[in-house]
């Protein structure tokens, strides 16, 4: 019984594993980091509009004329805006997004910390 | 007195947080990217609508006239409001009217302007859409107003009463 388990769970890790988890090419993965500005709340690559198949057209091209993934990313940011990226730079419209769980772990760990010290104190 | 002032913070904290999800309620959740106006026109290559001709975006935009560059095409609904609209400006003389005839069927269009007259002074053909993007569009119509090389106005979605007398004044 037991190696019939062994055996099951090797064959799901070697599945598991040589399955096509990242995506075949850079288009498709830059596509996937791409919200469609139709159907928003999709991304360029879910998306079957107008608008995200051209994106996903011009996306192959500017790739085939030697732009890196950051590039392609700058390109579009500039004629959409950040919106346009799921993964938002780091920058003054965004500060409060990327420090809020920052600060509220530090703040969390702060009261702990205090709980803490002063149960010791009471002991 | 530390009793006091935990329920005190407590209601404080609730009533912010209830205050921006409350206000964020009205909020439209659909989003409009910024119009963003003095900046450069975009190069391109495309093919001219009836002759087919490869003409480049810097020979279009090169007087000093006002461009009108509208996107269009002829499934699209809403370009048939803003037709009479465009067919108007298309008697100015300062300004000149570009169309942008975007994933398109070739008898279709020319059907479209024929059946509804032709307004443009020039047209080309964006059979993959990808010239919309290189304008920053992302649907039909849209209109552009442009005045050396530098688009003055945005306009998504179709022309209607308002925007035209906006347009009318800016082209004075």
């Amino acid at each position: 019984m037991n190696i019939l388990k062994l055996l099951i769970t090797v064959i799901f890790l070697i599945n598991f594993f040589s399955s096509d988890l990242k995506a075949k090419n850079l288009g498709t993965e830059i596509t996937k980091n791409l919200r469609c500005l139709i159907c928003q709340g999709q991304s360029v690559y879910d998306s079957d509009s107008e608008f995200a198949n051209s994106l996903k057209i011009l996306v192959e091209k500017k790739l085939d004329d030697g732009l890196s993934e950051e590039q392609v990313y700058d390109y579009l940011k500039n004629k959409y805006g950040d919106w346009i990226l799921y993964d938002p730079g780091f920058n003054k419209n965004t500060y409060f997004l990327w420090l809020l769980p920052i600060l509220m772990f530090v703040f969390g760990g702060a009261i702990i910390l205090r709980k803490v010290i002063l149960k010791k104190k009471k002991l | 007195m530390k009793t006091k002032i935990f329920p005190i913070f407590l209601i404080i904290t609730f009533s912010i947080i209830f205050y921006v999800f409350y206000k964020g309620l009205q909020n439209s959740n659909i989003y409009t990217p910024e119009i963003k106006s003095e900046i450069k026109i975009p190069s391109f290559e495309a093919k001219e609508f009836f002759s087919k001709d490869n003409v480049n975006s810097n020979q279009i935009f090169t007087g000093s006239e006002y461009y009108l560059l509208n996107i269009w095409a002829s499934w699209c609904i809403p370009c048939k409001e803003e037709h009479k609209y465009l067919m108007d400006l298309s008697k100015k003389e300062n300004i000149k009217i570009i169309g942008q005839n975007y994933k398109d069927n070739f008898v279709n269009a020319k059907n479209f302007l024929i059946k509804l007259d032709n307004p443009y002074d020039l047209i080309f053909s964006d059979n993959d859409g990808t010239i919309a993007i290189e304008w920053g569009a992302y649907g039909v119509p849209e209109s552009f107003l442009i005045k050396n090389n530098q688009i003055i106005k945005k306009i998504i979605g179709p022309l209607n009463e308002k925007l035209f007398s906006e347009i009318k004044e800016l082209t004075q």
